[in-house]
This record gives structure tokens, sequence and C-alpha cells, in this order.
């Protein structure tokens, strides 16, 4: 059966695409959007956190066929057309957040969907929304100030 | 991408040292066939830096291969090479900050290229935090020898001395006495084709005056890895390619006895479905899908019989058994290590002696990108995009399973979702191969589960230690002795693994006056690997701890009896060939560099906080580190704050990099030691994932990790390991301080911290 993605503001048909194929394989495989990673495949690392609506979601456990017409965001989604990169992308860079990197397109996504809500987070607010991106590089320092870096760039006038 | 794949060289270019055998590295210089210049660095594989884990054979002596480390444009665009891999230790960012510098231009008017595979670039490894050591002084003198070509055809162009000119640092030469200045790109073209300088008339700068080392510089990927562009060995996509995965014996060593494929080959997408068997890598099958969740969904549909074998009565257990068996009765003689009469100097009087045994278990690398590599077989040649530490071992492993020579293979070099060690091991580039092999012309890429890496790792060795010790009226530790029960090279050798063997230089050896250090190898059949700073970030835990446990029975502070044990400042030979020389005026630097940042020594903390001490001297590098630590009376441990100190030599190369290792080997070192372990059971691994061996979260790592460099007068060495070994210790001391639980089993969060 064929599916509807909204990917990025772009429409892609899918012809013979599985319902039950999860989101991640859809992006990469079908798409060839390879910037949201696989990591465990259950969830459990945040790699391949995507925006579904804004929120924030693993996309490795979610189903394409719960998708729907649903806006899906990908890292490959988040600077402009024309390649500015927003005050967090710019903050990473700035702070020199990465070590290996793998994680940190899920870092960033579920860093993105925080200051959308909450644009001057405490500690707090970034232990609660980032607490399920794994660094297996240990980078959570750099973390934690890139996105209040961020925060404090886009909220002080 | 090798450049020489897209620019053609004019040849035959200008020869300045003939290879010989005695010579380590050589230049050669080029001219581009549209104008322009390149510096190629021939470096040997031959590493005389080397200490450990043991360097891969010597590149060949093969024909000279054009590795053009600096490539300028007659347009002006200065193009540097990466020639290792990169993993996150920072190198494709470090190494080419070193040419840059001497080449006197400024960061943001480079590009860097990676390299693939190619012989000309000497070893290219992330192994041993050997980058820096063995790059530094080439590096210089690579850059340092184009701005002298550069330099001089100024000179030549506009009739002046050499000695009248400078170099700003922004890619220009400028003559100030008549006001004229030309660009790099302008000269690159006659640069090319003057004679290379002789070594006494290349200048490498003033430290002082750099303009670009030891700053904080942001990774090359950095935009790259911010906006999901392809990178990784996973996000190799190649016209037509097709993904497999690969279903191994739960059981290491297991062999397949038979296979039903029919429902698996009848599911969605699936290509094909196949044993592999080749020399090298584990008996497994195939499936091959159009898409990895494909072939991932039909694993499950594959109807396998497996001959277990031997290692199926291998098991965690059972090795804590063996130990504590060995340890009841006297070890094989020989000793690895005897000092002075330890039997008689435990026995004198007027000592405080403690006993105790510690012990830690298997570990996995658990890199955040599953093992994985693409490949292509096509007319006899194979072409494979990996994330490898070690490349040159890659293309050899897969040469050995295709019974290929390696000349038949290019290696493309992908950027590393994690080394850690891990990646040493190329077994996922050889079972890309054979997988390959069976589907020509077509790119595939194998990817493994997360159970697959997990269950199929090169472990951390587990270890097992049992020590004595003894410390005199005055602090000074006189008797130190170590059953150490570790583990062999495999079941029917007597001969200690490699990768879990004390050393005959091991610590405290050479500083205690009668110290006595057996092994005895158990046989097994788990597969072991490096592991970030082998054996020392295992055993330091041990070794770091019972020092604690003896400062604390002879009452003495543990930064003082540390610093009484190293002694007068003074260079200590290895008595193993090959070791490096341990200094000990360096070790008690960065002590009571740690000490002093930590304030330790202060108004006592009150009881439920603590804080606690370790060194290491590991990978040419000395580090020490303190933790703070609160513990509540309900046994919840909070890291409030650790301070390393590091002595790496005069200059740090990029200082957010090395921060950056810093703080991460802090909280590897956390994660390794509070929560994780490999079990063996049946000759498997029990964990299967992030859920039943987890990495530390965000939340629970520390959010103060002060790191401080000693500068001292000694060549610069790397960051990617040093650091992690004392790690575990300086927080058990630390939750020691805290609450008076001495923790000498890991994980640490199996130990009750509660105390009243």
């Amino acid at each position: 059966m064929s599916t509807t993605l909204r990917v990025n503001g772009r429409a892609h048909l899918l012809a013979d695409l599985d319902p039950s194929t999860p989101l991640l394989w859809a992006l990469r495989d079908h798409l060839g959007l390879v910037g949201t990673k696989y990591g465990c495949g259950q969830g459990l690392c945040g790699a391949c956190t995507v925006h579904l609506g804004g929120v924030p979601v693993r996309s490795c456990v979610l189903p394409v066929g719960a998708v729907g017409d649903q806006a899906v965001t990908t890292i490959e989604g988040l600077a402009a057309a024309d390649g500015r990169l927003t005050p967090l992308q710019k903050s990473w860079c700035d702070n020199d957040v990465a070590q290996c990197g793998y994680c940190q397109a899920g870092q960033l996504m579920s860093a993105t969907a925080l200051l959308a809500r909450t644009p001057r987070p405490s500690d707090a607010d970034i232990d609660t929304a980032m607490t399920g991106n794994l660094c297996r590089c240990g980078t959570y320092k750099r973390i934690r100030l890139a996105i209040h870096a961020a925060a404090q760039a886009t909220t002080t006038p | 991408m090798n450049l020489s794949e897209i620019d053609p060289i004019t040849f035959p270019p200008v020869v300045a040292e003939p290879a010989s055998p005695g010579r380590r590295s050589f230049l050669k210089l080029a001219a581009l066939a549209g104008g322009g210049f390149a510096l190629a660095l021939y470096m040997r594989g031959a590493d005389a830096l080397a200490a450990e884990p043991p360097p891969s054979p010597a590149a060949a002596d093969g024909d000279f291969s054009p590795s053009l480390f600096i490539r300028i444009t007659p347009a002006g665009v200065i193009t540097l090479l990466a020639s290792n891999p990169e993993g996150g230790q920072g190198v494709k960012t470090s190494l080419p900050m070193i040419i840059a510098e001497e080449l006197d231009v400024a960061w943001e008017q480079v590009t860097i290229v990676q390299a693939d595979l190619d012989a000309g670039l000497g070893r290219q490894a992330a192994a041993g935090s050997r980058a820096t050591p063995t790059h530094y002084d080439p590096f210089r003198r690579l850059g340092a020898t184009a701005r002298t070509l550069l330099v001089a055809a100024a000179a030549a162009r506009w009739g002046v001395r050499a000695a009248e000119l400078t170099t700003p640092g922004d890619a220009t030469v400028v003559h100030a006495a008549s006001a004229r200045r030309a660009t790099y790109g302008e000269l690159a073209t006659a640069a090319a084709a003057l004679p290379l300088p002789d070594k006494d008339a290349v200048k490498l700068k003033n430290p002082a005056d750099f303009r670009l080392l030891g700053r904080r510089i942001g990774g090359v990927d950095n935009p790259a890895l911010v906006t999901g562009s392809p990178l990784f060995g996973l996000d190799v996509r190649r016209p037509a390619q097709l993904f497999a995965t690969l279903v191994r014996c739960p059981v290491f060593g297991g062999v397949l006895k038979s296979s039903d494929p029919k429902a698996a080959l009848a599911s969605p997408g699936v290509v094909a479905v196949f044993p592999v068997k080749a020399p090298g890598i584990v008996s497994a099958v195939a499936i091959v899908a159009r898409t990895t969740w494909q072939a991932f969904r039909a694993r499950e549909l594959l109807v396998l019989e497996w001959d277990e074998g031997r290692v199926a009565g291998d098991s965690s257990a059972g090795f804590l058994a063996a130990a504590e068996r060995a340890w009841a009765s006297a070890p094989a003689a020989p000793a690895l290590r005897e000092d002075g009469d330890f039997a008689t100097a435990f026995a004198a009087p007027d000592l405080m002696r403690v006993e105790a045994r510690y012990t830690y278990p298997f570990l996995s690398h658990a890199n955040l990108e599953p093992q994985n590599c693409t490949a292509l077989f096509e007319n006899g040649r194979l072409e494979v995009w990996a994330p490898t530490q070690e490349p040159k071992r890659g293309r050899d492993d897969a040469a050995k399973a295709l019974g290929l020579p390696p000349e038949a293979i290019t290696v493309h070099l992908t950027r590393i979702g994690g080394g850690f060690g891990r990646r040493l091991t190329n077994d996922f580039v050889a079972e890309a191969a054979v997988v390959a092999r069976e589907m020509p012309g077509v790119p595939v890429q194998l990817v493994w589960t997360r159970a697959d890496d997990m269950q199929h790792d090169w472990y951390r060795p587990a270890g097992y230690h049992s020590l004595r010790g003894a410390v005199d009226a005055a602090g000074r530790v006189v008797a130190w002795s170590d059953h150490f029960v570790t583990f062999a090279a495999g079941y029917d050798t007597d001969r200690v693994s490699g990768l879990a063997s004390l050393r005959v230089d091991e610590f405290p050896g050479r500083l205690v006056p009668h110290c006595l250090i057996h092994q005895t190898p158990l046989p097994h059949g788990i597969p072991l690997g490096p592991w970030r700073a082998p054996r020392a970030s295992a055993q330091c835990f041990a070794q770091q701890c019972f020092l604690d446990e003896l400062a604390h029975a002879a009452k003495r502070d543990p930064v003082e009896l540390r610093l009484a044990l190293l002694g007068e400042p003074r260079a200590i030979p290895p008595a193993e060939k090959g070791a490096p020389t341990f200094d000990t005026g360096r070790m008690a630097g960065v002590v009571r560099l740690a000490a002093e940042k930590s304030g330790w020594g202060g108004a006592p903390l009150p009881r439920g906080r603590g804080r606690g001490i370790a060194f290491q001297f590991s990978h040419l590098g000395y580090a020490a580190i303190v933790f703070e630590v609160t513990v509540t009376p309900a046994g919840e441990l909070t890291i409030d704050r650790v301070i390393v100190a590091a002595d790496v030599g005069r200059q740090i190369v990029n200082l957010s990099g090395a921060e950056n290792q810093s703080e991460g080997s802090v909280v590897d070192g956390i994660s390794s030691c509070l929560v994780q372990r490999i079990t063996i059971v049946g000759g498997r691994a029990e964990q299967t994932g992030f859920a039943d061996m987890p990495l530390l979260r965000l939340t629970a790592a520390p959010r103060r990790i002060e790191t401080h460099f000693l500068l001292s007068d000694n060549p610069p060495t790397g960051l990617g390991e040093p650091i992690i070994p004392p790690v575990p210790p300086a927080l058990a001391n630390a939750i020691f301080a805290a609450t008076g639980h001495r923790i000498r089993d890991l994980p640490l969060n199996q130990t009750d911290l509660r105390w009243s």
C-alpha cells in the first residue's frame, strides 16, 4: 500500500510501504534522509528523535501507519532554506559540543523542541527534556551549556 | 576521497630525500596540473613512540603515493588532508591545525578533506592516543617547509632576500620595506618549481608566536553534524544499494549446523539469504533486503540450528569461582615481577597490613553507531566504506576473508560514530566483504542490530586482583603484592592475553622496595578486545583503591601517601623493551595540581560528603583526578565536582578538543564503573541493549568538571585515553571518604551505599 509522508515541508508518496515500518527506516532507506540515526531500535537512546507535529518522538518505534498527515521534521529540516542555522545549531557549533557526533541530531531535535516550548529553560527543564538522549562520548556538560547559550542569545534583547 | 583522484599530478616530482630504510618520513613537492602547489609528506608506518597497544606491522615500502597533505591552487584554495580516522577524538581538526599553524594561514582559509586508506600516509589509525605524538613534529615541519617555499618564491619574484619577508598569518607573504604583498595562491605555481629547502633552512615558529595552536577551535565537521549531512558509515548511500543483516550464533564460537531460509526468503523485500563462512569471521547467516528494516524483520523467520561448541561452558560466575580457586593455591612460578623479599617484608613488625580482593566485569564498547560497513564487489575488486579505527587492518581482514590481494581493495574512511577501541577489530569489514561477494555489482550495507553489537563485541576483559600491602609508621608503602587472575589468549595456552596482562613495569613496580606480582591466566573462549586505555582503564581501579586502603590503614592523607610513594622527581627507565619511561615528577605534579584545585586538605567535609583521588600514567599522559561526592544516608550518590589535572606535554593543540576529551573521559569512566557490565552465561553475553547495559544519562552526569593542563617541557602527547583510568578509583575513593563503604567490586551500583 502507499503512504504519504509530510517531511520538512514536502509531501512524499511512498509506494509499497508496509505501515508497520518504523518512521526511522522510511526516512533513511526510502527517502534517503540519513541525518536521523539508528542507535538501538527500541526507543532507548534518542538518536532517532524527530518532531511529529512539533513534538519530539522516537522514530525507531513509531510505525509510519501512525504518522498520518502530521508534519514530520528531521534534523535536515531545522536550518532555513538558504542554509542559515538556527540559534541552537549555531550554539552547538560555537560551543563545539560534539565528539563523535552520532547522537547529536537526536540531541538537537530534543533541545529544539524544548526551546520552542520553554525559551529560557532551567537546568531542571533541560534534565526533563534531554534525559532520554544518550551520548556515549559524554558531551552532556556542553549540551547543557549550548542550550543555555542559545536561550540567552534568542531571548536577550 | 583521495585528492589524487580529482587532480592529476605532474610527475616526476622533486625528490628531496630518498626513501631509505633508516628514514621515518620524507617530503615530496609536486606541481598541480592546472598550476599550483602540492606538498606531500611520506610517513612510514613505523612509529618509534609506539608504546601500547602493539602496532600493526609497519606499512609496506611500496611505490611513492602522492599523499597531498597540503594543496594550494593558483586561486588560493588551500586544502589540508586529514589522514587519520575521526571518531570523536578530534584529529580531523587538531592534526590539520598543526600544519596550518606553521604554514601560517588563518583557520578560516583552509578546507579539510578526509583521506582514504593510503600507504603513503603512514599508520592511519585511531589507536593508543598516538596521533598527536606521531604527527606533531612531522606536521610542523611539513607546514614550515611549505611556508619556506612560498617565501622563497616571493623572494625570487621581487628580487629580495627571504630574510626580509614575513608571513602575517593570512596566507600572504609581505615585504614591508617596499609595501609589497602576494598571496600564497599567486606564489603557488612558482613555489612548486623550486627545490625543496634543506632541513636547516626550514625554521619552525617560536611557540610563543603560535596563532592557532592552544586556542579553542570547533570541529571541522560541526556544520555537517548539526544539519544532518551524511558523514558516518551508516550514512553511505550508493546507487541501487541493498541492506544486509547477519544472524550469528549467540554462543561465541558456535557453528551453523542447519538452516531453513524459506520463510525469511518469502518475507517482503528480502533478496537473498545465505550462510556466510570465511577465514576470520564468525559462522552466520546473511539476509539481504531492499531496506534495513526488511532485513531485520526477516531475522526471526530464519530457522537455524547451531552447534554451540566449547564456549557454552564459559560463564562470569565460573570465572570468578576459578579466580577464587587460583587464589587459594600458590600462584605458579615465575612471578611477573619480584623486587626485594615480599614475604619477609610483609611479615615485619610495626607495619600496617592490608589484604583485599578487587574484581571488575567484562565491558562492552556500546558505540552509539552500531557496527556497519558498506561494500561493493565487482570485477575481482572490492570497495568498502568503513567506520574503522584501523582501516589497513580492515583491508587486510577483508583480503583474507575473500582470498584477494590487499591491492584489490579500496577503503574509504567514513566518520566513526564512536570508537573506544571496538573498531580496531574489523570483523564488520570482513563480514561486509563476504556478503558483497555473494551480490556482485551491488553495493551492500551490512548493519548490526543493537543486540548484535552488544552480544558480539570484543569485550574489555574482566579481572580479579588479590592484593596485599604494608605501610610503615612513616607512611611509606614498603611491600605490595598482587595475584592477578586474568585471561589466557584462548583455551589451550598458558599465555596471558595481551589485552588482559599486567605489565612488568606496572604501578607500583619500581616504587615499592618489596613488590611481587603474579598472573594466573584462565582459559576461555570470550572475544576480548582493546577498550579505551586498554589494561589501565580496568587495573587502575584496583591499584589506586588499594593504595587508598593503605593510606587509611596507616592514618595517612591519601595525597600525602601518594606523593611519598612517588618520591623525588626522577625518570625511571622501563624494564620492558619499548615501554615508556616513567617520570615521577610529572606524576606528582598532576597529583599536586588536582589536590590544590580541589581544595584538598582544607576544612574537613561533613559526613556524607567526601573527596577521593587517583592517578595513572598511561598512553604517555599523566593524569590525576579528584572526585567530590555527596551520599545521602539513604544511599543516593551525587557527584558534585570532578577536577582533572593532566600533563600531556608543553603544548595543547586544540584546547576545545582537549577539554572535550577530558570531560568525555570523566563521563565514560563514571558510566563504566557505576552501571555497566557484561555478564557471560552459557557462553553468551546476557545483555542485549541499553535497557540492561545502560549509558550514563545527562541527569546523572556531573555538571562541574574542571580540567587543568600542566604544561611541562615535554613533547605533546595524546588525550583520548590517559584521563579515563583514574576516574573509577577516584570516584570509589570519594565514596569511601563520604560513607566508609569501600567498594571492591564493579559496577559499584551493586554496593549498598546507605549509612547512618
